[in-house]
């Protein structure tokens, strides 16, 4: 059983305990220690489930590559699934839970599929659920649902009550890794007066060194990290962030980094997450290696575990796996981890080496500590079923005929390293094979390339595959000397002597023993997490999947969290091995962002509540928000819909506001709209070219309305133009149009006709704009008093003017979108609030009456005005519309006018714009099609026409409609049948009639507006 | 992520910073315009794998529009310039060939 | 007019790691115009003289901005844009050019606190640089998803400008940003 020493455990603190709970259990550590640590002390061995097969797992590692001490952590609205347990600080009040079982940890139903496993291979569910089709939807599918995904989903009712943020920053140079080469590149950067960010994914610095008992310079290597902590913290041009995990390296020098803020101490106000959105010129990745775990028959069993991990559990934490350790290698560095525990005064019954002989310094000294080094030795399988009781050891040449059973409660496996190349890889940085280490590295031919074409990644390191401690000090040095000359600095190099003792080449082991039949195969686990083992690949690449990417998607493999950290290299030389292929010819699979996962929380950041998209308010939004106003998101502007009063329904309050406004006077707050100042001596040139109408002819003081057409000829914008003087045009845009069209009259200006003299400016944000309808709007405006003339003598339909209104600076358009005397009435926006007010205050005797952008569209569509976007889609022309009066036949050019030639667009059968009336008098549905005769290829009813606008008119009691329609213009009085979206009880199509009609419906004459 | 210079105003902009505007140096053709040459300037694009260059907008920024030589396989930028010409300048061309030989000039 | 005009968040205050305040009525003007050839007309109606490339100098009158190749911001007085507008549209008579009063389109804060604090809580809010970002400079940028302004009145207070409908998103999102326990220690 593990358990915690009496002594050692250089990262916790001994003197205080901190209390926690696991699966409700109390259980207590140290500061220091993670929840991994923490949980071995405590005795627990198993810890969570394995995906497929609900095998008991047990910690494997002691960082970020650990498979399967994934658990949940915290609890209601700070619920969080999959954190892992080795990279976990352990603080007062944790609470963990295991996942992936049912009912309990220690006794779990889904353990059944262990005993089916043989029938669970690689593809199993691509195989099995395709047949019958039917079964889908009651069978497969909720089976699937119900196996899918590790951990359990917070609560979608809570809301997650923490803080997230991101901070951006620009540096020369991020360095990914606090190990000793990481620290050595800051200092030299830092020396050099480069601008460094040097992340650390952990709170230690210094990575394994002093596990591993390096020396630099003669000295411990905790003597020397200290040292450099200390020289880096006081340079100004170097920022030291320790538990930041740089997660991904992107394009031209983009670089995010996770830092975990109060994780490990979580206090309200404080942020858990930050993430850093990083700009740099270079990226020195220090981030290690990763140790390999050794493919041998029972490999997943609680108690077997990476050597580095058992190292690092009785070093940092002083924690023991068991009270006897079986080490199992085909290199030497893992008898530091035999050599540490027996110097924990722990037992060491032997050191399975599967290489023919083992006489470096480390197994001398092994076996000077009286351990036996059993030499071309394997482990033929593991016994226990909860945890590891015996290991049956094996010639590695063999096939598995069990020498002897060795009695012990930890095995200790090491299959060699691999650099971890994430960082070098998310950017598209190549490997190459290293054939001694039997593993990839960098290839620093093939960097990733910025946006100067040049490499923008080095590793230092062992990440760059310098794994023995006297090449790491050199190997960075050269590394940051490369970073630094790309960045336009020097260093003066220089670096530590770092020393450790030699190590003996390792001897690439694949499985163990080498000729271990199916059955043993089908026990060696490469993925602990997914259950992916030797023999899924073997049968993935039997079947065809010769492709490592293939490959992995079949079998799950180094899926999920693992992303190639453990499985990646065993499990390709698997591949290999099977395709009789090289392992460079196969290859390795795609490492991509993030490292190791981050929260949705930082992704986010601050952009959530409040603050989740900018929302656009008018000048006005107080009073609406106080008048009770419901919303419509138009574009991120929030505009009125109507404003119901209380206890009365939406349509109710949309048919109060029309009445009103048809009868006496409405209010809208029209401030969305676009307003663009367009001035110079070629604005009226310009002018013609935008829009498709004249638009230079227009006299100063009068407005016109016009059109505008992309290039390819589409109806994109509409709105009225005010000509201000000789030289000023004052363009009206729709809501959602006021940026875009802005944007392409500068993309034609500064882009096409750069030599017009021209300038443009967007007020529309300047001007709080309302429009004042019904037949006693001039009675309520002149009740203002001022100096502008509002007679229809002075100001006619189509006319604007400048001056005071009551207080107000006033520019009065006598425009109208709804058929009534109207006048839109800008103010400068920060006299929109007193303006509205004055207006209300001024029109109380007449009922003066706010509306809505519902009773907006009614009206217009009483009136047969067009809406963009509504009878507009982007495929629609002015021409489809009935426009043709404000198209300009005159004009040589203007834009969409070569387009609106094609012969697509000059065709007799495009659809046209009319007036719809259903017979019965309801409300066509929105969108609803007219069918035709015939079916089309689908089996699908041919069709004639289309609505695209429909409404309640309470000005006229019944449903209108606009709509396009095959021939529609000269088709008056024809009824069509527009099908509705649900069917008859049998299935058949439901339709209602309307008519064809005029598409005004309400004062042809335009009597109304112009008195 | 890519950074672009502004030429404009001088900042490195985040393409966050950036909104991107389609192919560069098109020749407008207007009414009177042959159906083909119409349909060319409008759809056909050469899509190259390669030297492109395009049009960005300094959109959260000088609100300029610029335009860039960029490989559109390695994203390496071979310049930014002003918006304000037909041809791509001399020194773009002679930076891109610099870098990339073979470049056979615009398709 | 003082009683009618009211700015966008009628000088609203948060305070945290760095104090944040709207800055209630400002008066702003667009310019846009050849600015090689109108430095006597900028000089004359501002005091200021005309800015480099991104820079923003103060005159006797306005501070001046440069905004693009050819378009200044003109701060000033709330009451004297209009005078200014016309003043400059005086000065440039007969050359191509627009002035226009654009006070209202927009919001301005204040950001005051301790230099690195400052830039801290700026750099959670936006792409830019903030530790190139000098007094003398304005920064157009986005502030997360709105587009904005910033720059260093001092080592110790920053004013921040965007548009007036987007002003209660940006006031937030730098309270948010600026909230107790969110402290970052970078610059």
């Amino acid at each position: 059983m593990s358990t915690r020493l009496a002594d050692g455990g250089r990262l916790i603190d001994r003197s205080r305990k901190v209390e926690f709970t696991f699966n409700g259990k109390r259980f207590s550590g140290h500061p220091g220690d993670t929840l991994a640590s923490a949980l071995m002390a405590n005795g627990q061995r198993i810890v969570g489930r394995s995906f497929k097969y609900h095998r008991p797992r047990g910690i494997v590692a002691s960082g970020a590559e650990e498979p399967n001490a994934l658990v949940n952590l915290g609890q209601g609205a700070r619920h969080e699934p999959n954190q892992r347990a080795t990279t976990t600080e352990l603080f007062d009040g944790l609470t963990a839970t295991s996942q992936n079982h049912w009912p309990s940890l220690e006794w779990d139903i889904g353990e059944a599929n262990a005993a089916i496993a043989r029938f669970l291979p690689a593809g199993f569910y691509y195989k099995t659920f395709i047949h019958p089709r039917a079964f889908w939807k009651h069978v497969f599918e909720p089976f699937i649902r119900q196996s899918a995904g590790l951990g359990k989903a917070p609560d979608p009712k809570h809301t997650d009550p923490d803080r997230y943020e991101q901070f951006y920053v620009h540096v020369d140079v991020v360095v990914a890794g606090g190990g000793i080469a990481g620290l050595q590149a800051a200092l030299e950067a830092g020396r050099a007066g480069a601008k460094v960010l040097l992340c650390e994914q952990t709170a230690h610095w210094g990575g394994r060194a002093p596990v591993d008992g390096v020396e630099i310079d003669g000295r411990p290597a905790e003597d020397w990290i200290a040292d450099a902590v200390v020289e880096l913290e006081a340079m100004e041009n170097v920022h030291l962030r320790p538990r930041t995990m740089v997660a991904g390296v992107y394009d031209h020098g983009y670089v995010l980094a996770y830092e975990r803020v109060s994780d490990h101490a979580p206090q309200d106000g404080v942020p858990r997450h930050r993430l850093w959105r990083i700009r740099t010129g270079q990226v020195i990745s220090a981030i290690g290696a990763i140790e390999r775990p050794l493919s041998f028959a029972g490999n997943d069993k609680p108690g077997v575990m990476l050597a580095s991990a058992v190292r690092d559990y009785l070093v940092e934490y002083g924690v023991s796996p068991g009270d006897r350790t079986v080490v199992v290698t085909n290199n030497d560095d893992a008898y530091r981890t035999a050599i540490a525990i027996r110097r924990a005064g722990l037992d060491v019954p032997c050191i399975v080496d599967a290489r023919p002989e083992a006489n470096g310094p480390l197994p001398q000294e092994a076996r000077a500590l009286g351990i036996p080094v059993k030499t071309g030795t394997a482990i033929a399988g593991v016994k226990g079923i909860r945890g590891v009781v015996a290991v049956q050891l094996c010639k590695q040449a063999g096939e598995g005929a069990v020498t002897e059973d060795v009695i012990c409660e930890a095995v200790a496996m090491s299959g060699g390293w691999s650099p971890a190349v994430h960082l070098w890889s998310h950017c598209g940085g190549k490997l190459t094979w290293d054939e001694a280490g039997a593993f990839f590295r960098p290839d620093p031919e093939r960097p990733p390339t910025n946006q100067s074409g040049e490499g923008f990644v080095v590793c230092a390191g062992a990440s760059d595959g310098a794994l023995h401690a006297g090449e790491v000090m050199e190997n960075a040095s050269t590394a940051v000397g490369k970073a630094l000359a790309a960045v336009g600095k020097e260093t003066k190099g220089n670096p530590p002597a770092a020393t450790a003792p030699d190590e003996a080449p390792l001897a690439p082991v694949w499985v163990m023993p080498q000729g271990a039949g199916i059955k043993k195969r089908a026990k060696m686990w490469l993925d602990f997490q997914n259950d992916v083992k030797v023999s899924d690949v073997q049968l993935a690449a039997r079947e065809g999947y010769e492709s490592v990417e293939h490959t992995k998607r079949y079998t799950t493999l180094g899926m999920a969290t693992d992303q190639g950290k453990l499985s990646n290299i065993n499990g390709l030389a698997i591949l290999a091995d099977t395709l009789n292929a090289p392992i460079p010819q196969v290859g390795t699979t795609t490492f991509r962002p993030p490292f190791t996962p981050i929260s949705m929380g930082a992704i986010a950041g601050e952009a959530r509540g409040e603050v989740f998209q900018p929302l656009r308010r008018t000048a006005l939004h107080a009073r609406h928000e106080e008048a009770g106003a419901e919303w419509e998101p138009v574009g991120q502007w929030r505009r009125p819909y109507c404003f119901p009063k209380p206890g009365e329904a939406r349509r109710d309050a949309v048919n109060r506001e029309i009445t009103a406004t048809r009868s006496s006077v409405g209010l809208l707050d029209a401030s969305t709209l676009g307003k663009i100042l367009v001035k110079g001596p070629d604005a009226g040139r310009f002018m013609d070219m935008l829009y498709t109408n004249m638009m230079s002819t227009l006299k100063p003081g009068r407005c016109r309305y016009g059109l505008m057409c992309s290039e390819n000829g589409f109806l994109m914008d509409d709105g009225v133009v005010a000509r201000l003087d000789e030289d000023t045009f004052l363009c009206h845009t729709t809501t959602g149009g006021a940026d875009r069209i802005h944007a392409h009259m500068e993309d034609w200006l500064q882009c096409e006709w750069w030599d017009w003299k021209v300038y443009t400016a967007n007020v529309t944000e300047q001007w709080a704009q309302i429009a004042v309808v019904g037949p006693k709007a001039r009675d309520v405006l002149a009740s203002l008093g001022g100096d502008i003339d509002l007679s229809q003598e002075a100001l006619p339909f189509m006319a604007w003017a400048e001056g005071k209104l009551g207080r107000f600076d006033a520019r009065v358009f006598r425009i109208s979108f709804s058929g009534e005397l109207s006048f839109e009435v800008a103010v400068p926006a920060s006299q929109g609030l007193a303006f509205w007010d004055a207006l209300m205050a001024a029109g109380q005797g007449h009922g003066i009456t706010p509306y809505g952008t519902e009773a907006l569209h009614v009206m217009r569509a009483e009136k047969g005005f067009i809406m963009i976007g509504d009878e507009t889609d982007g495929t629609v022309i002015p021409q489809d519309l009935g426009l043709h009066w404000a198209i300009s036949k005159k004009k040589d050019d203007y834009l969409g006018k070569r387009a609106q030639e094609r012969s697509h667009m000059t065709d007799p059968e495009r659809w046209q714009l009319v007036g719809l009336e259903t017979l019965d008098g309801s409300v066509l549905p929105d969108g609803a099609y007219a069918v035709a005769e015939g079916e089309n290829a689908n089996g699908q009813r041919n069709t004639q026409g289309r609505v695209t606008s429909t409404y309640f008119s309470p000005t006229l009691g019944k449903g209108i409609a606009m709509g396009l329609v095959l021939h529609g213009p000269e088709r008056m009085g024809e009824v069509l049948e527009f099908a509705r979206t649900a069917r008859d009880p049998e299935g058949n199509l439901r339709t209602v009639e309307a008519r064809i009609v005029s598409p005004v419906f309400f004062d042809p004459e335009g009597e109304k507006q112009n008195v | 992520m890519l950074t672009l210079t502004c030429p404009y105003c001088g900042i490195a902009a985040c393409e966050t910073e950036l909104t991107p505007g389609g192919e560069a140096h098109l020749t407008r053709f207007g009414p009177g315009s042959s159906d083909d040459d119409f349909e060319a300037y409008l759809f056909l694009r050469p899509n190259v794998r390669g030297v492109h260059f395009e049009r960005w907008r300094h959109a959260m920024g000088c609100g300029k529009w610029f335009l860039a030589a960029r490989d559109t396989a390695t994203l390496e930028v071979f310049g930014t310039y002003p918006a304000q010409t037909t041809e791509p300048p001399e020194d773009i061309v002679a930076a891109i060939k610099a870098k990339r030989p073979d470049w056979e000039g615009r398709p | 007019m003082s009683e009618i005009a009211v700015s966008a968040l009628s000088g609203a205050e948060a305070s945290g790691l760095v104090t944040l305040r709207e800055m209630g009525l400002q008066g702003m003007v667009t310019l846009r115009a050849d600015l090689s050839k109108a430095a006597s007309a900028v000089k004359t109606v501002t005091g200021a003289d005309m800015p480099d490339r991104r820079a923003i100098r103060a005159g006797k009158a306005a501070s001046v901005a440069w905004m693009s190749p050819d378009e200044l911001l003109i701060l000033c007085d709330h009451a004297s844009a209009d005078g200014i507008a016309a003043e400059l549209t005086e000065a440039l008579k007969g050359q191509h050019h627009l002035a226009v009063n654009v006070s209202d389109a927009r919001a301005m804060f204040s950001l005051s606190g301790e230099a690195g604090v400052l830039k801290d809580v700026l750099a959670k809010i936006t792409p830019a640089d903030m530790a190139a970002l000098a007094p003398g400079e304005m920064r157009r940028t986005r502030l997360q998803q709105a587009a904005g302004a910033i720059w260093l009145e001092s080592e110790i207070e920053a004013r921040v400008v965007c548009f007036r409908s987007v002003a209660r998103y940006v006031f937030d999102l730098i309270a948010i940003s600026a909230r107790d326990g969110g402290a970052v220690g970078y610059h």
